[in-house]
């Protein structure tokens, strides 16, 4: 894998930090008028999630990740894996359970997913921005009551929870943005 | 090159404002009878600072057919102190400075300066001046003042000038920069180091702040001085997360000034960057007389995002680098 020197930093680009490949969220440059340049880094470490401060000096290089983002459909789990497929090649591959982390709430089967691969192999999954799940439990709610009361927990059939308008009720299918865990409206 | 970027960085009620403050600077230095010059912007030599890297570039043309080697100036000091040899008195320049290497939210490679010097001025009477139009243009109390042994040791707990290398490159690692400090054993970039990441955010905050008596070792074109040959008439003024000048109690002494340049080159030399041609014709306004004097260099981008609230140099300046 090539190395990176600091010129090269931006966000997006994939570094390899105390073996863990990471993700550089921003980069900034921080010079005095007179003296050494520096820079300043913030980073997500891509199987940890952590994201942190790192600070280099200017002109330096590291070790690039070979870390590849894909789409790929969900298949199906088999208890210990979770089973995606290229749409294309037919390829599949198997994520586990710590590269699926929170995910899991979201899956819903042949949806796309994008998997990340460091080496070949899947260290993160992430679900499309919006799913659709059907409520599978939730209390009943009042008639009437439309909006304002910050609605009612309600879980899907995949096990999330999320909070719902008290007039949507079991059975009905709801659409949710993944990315906050927000519920966003009813599918007809 | 992309089209979609025609447009300005900045906001044109913004350059505006940038218009207004630029004019009352000019006032500022009208009303104390300091002359404005303009000096090139491009010449045959250019700084040997190790941390500064200038643009080159070739003059083709009448008497110079094989090619005329030119720099861009990273800042307008060493032609302002041959007019000052040569008998100008108070001057100053608003002028674009150029630096390769350097772009970010507060740098872009061309940035406009305003540099001036003030002949029987010491440091602390530069600092008065300056301490005057900054309250001018940006509304502020009057700054505060720390040598740089005071704010390190406010805000590290340690003494610049006796900490040995082992010590910086402790509290270097405390903080959080282990990889870069424990193979760094070079003083000053360590304490360049925790100054940048750790001292500065701790000054200038609510009111500016300037930082005097850098260490000898750091003094650049500025003189040692007597009373303590450790540290040098060199100030620098913060303000908000922001490096807003560098001021110098010049020096004046040909020869020191000439084995300053040298040592510079043997660094680049021995550091895999390229010497410098060394301004020879500065030496010879030195050798014939530089005034006693004090000079400072100020970003008048930085003062404009200071003034206008913004956070990135690219909003102050009409088109930034990515737009240029």
């Amino acid at each position: 894998m090539a190395n990176y020197s600091t010129n090269e930093f931006k966000g997006g680009l994939k570094i390899m930090m105390d073996g863990e490949p990471c993700s550089i969220l921003e980069n900034e440059m921080v010079k005095p008028g007179k003296g050494q340049a520096f820079n300043r880094v913030r980073i997500r470490k891509l199987i940890s999630g952590k994201v942190l401060e790192k600070t280099f000096k200017s002109g330096e290089s590291v070790e690039g990740a070979d870390v590849m983002d894909t789409d790929l459909a969900y298949l199906y789990t088999d208890g210990e894996f979770w089973h995606f497929m290229n749409n294309e090649t037919f390829e599949q591959i198997a994520a586990d359970e710590k590269a699926l982390g929170d995910t899991v709430k979201w899956l819903v089967e042949n949806d796309v997913c994008t998997i990340t691969l460091w080496n070949g192999s899947p260290i993160a999954v992430a679900a499309p921005n919006f799913v659709e799940l059907e409520i599978t439990e939730t209390d009943p709610g009042l008639k009437g009551d439309t909006a304002g009361t910050g609605g009612k927990p309600a879980t899907l059939s995949t096990g999330a929870v999320v909070r719902v308008p008290l007039f949507v009720q079991i059975g009905e299918v709801i659409k949710v943005d993944t990315r906050n865990g927000e519920y966003v409206s009813r599918v007809k | 090159m992309s089209i979609d970027l025609w447009q300005p960085s900045a906001q044109v009620n913004t350059l505006a404002q940038r218009a207004t403050i630029l004019r009352a600077i000019r006032e500022f230095f009208y009303q104390r009878q300091v002359m404005e010059v303009e000096t090139p912007s491009l010449s045959s030599a250019s700084v040997t600072d190790v941390h500064l890297a200038s643009f080159k570039t070739q003059f083709i043309g009448p008497g110079y057919a094989q090619g005329l080697p030119l720099y861009l100036q990273t800042s307008p000091e060493f032609a302002m102190k041959r007019l000052l040899a040569a008998g100008s008195g108070a001057i100053y320049q608003i002028c674009k400075a150029f630096r390769n290497e350097e772009a970010g939210n507060h740098h872009n490679p061309e940035f406009t300066m305003l540099e001036w010097y003030r002949p029987g001025f010491d440091e602390f009477s530069l600092m008065d001046e300056m301490d005057e139009l900054i309250q001018l243009i940006l509304n502020v109390q009057p700054a505060k003042r720390l040598t740089y042994q005071q704010v390190f040791e406010q805000a590290l707990g340690i003494d610049p000038l006796t900490a040995t290398i082992a010590q910086l490159q402790n509290i270097a690692c405390e903080q959080g920069f282990a990889d870069i400090a424990k193979h760094e054993t070079h003083r000053d970039t360590l304490l360049q180091l925790l100054f940048c990441m750790k001292v500065e955010p701790t000054i200038g905050q609510d009111k500016p702040c300037f930082v005097y008596h850098f260490p000898a070792s750091q003094a650049a074109l500025a003189s040692i001085c007597e009373h303590d040959t450790r540290v040098a008439g060199r100030f620098e003024l913060y303000y908000q997360n922001m490096e807003l000048a560098n001021g110098f109690n010049e020096l004046t002494n040909a020869q020191e000034q000439a084995k300053r340049f040298n040592d510079d080159n043997v660094y680049r030399n021995a550091n895999n960057l390229t010497a410098v041609p060394i301004d020879t014709r500065l030496i010879a306004a030195l050798e014939h007389g530089l005034p006693q004097c004090a000079g400072v260099a100020l970003g008048i981008d930085r003062l404009v995002m200071l003034a206008t609230d913004k956070n990135s140099i690219k909003e102050v300046i009409a088109f930034d680098v990515e737009r240029a």
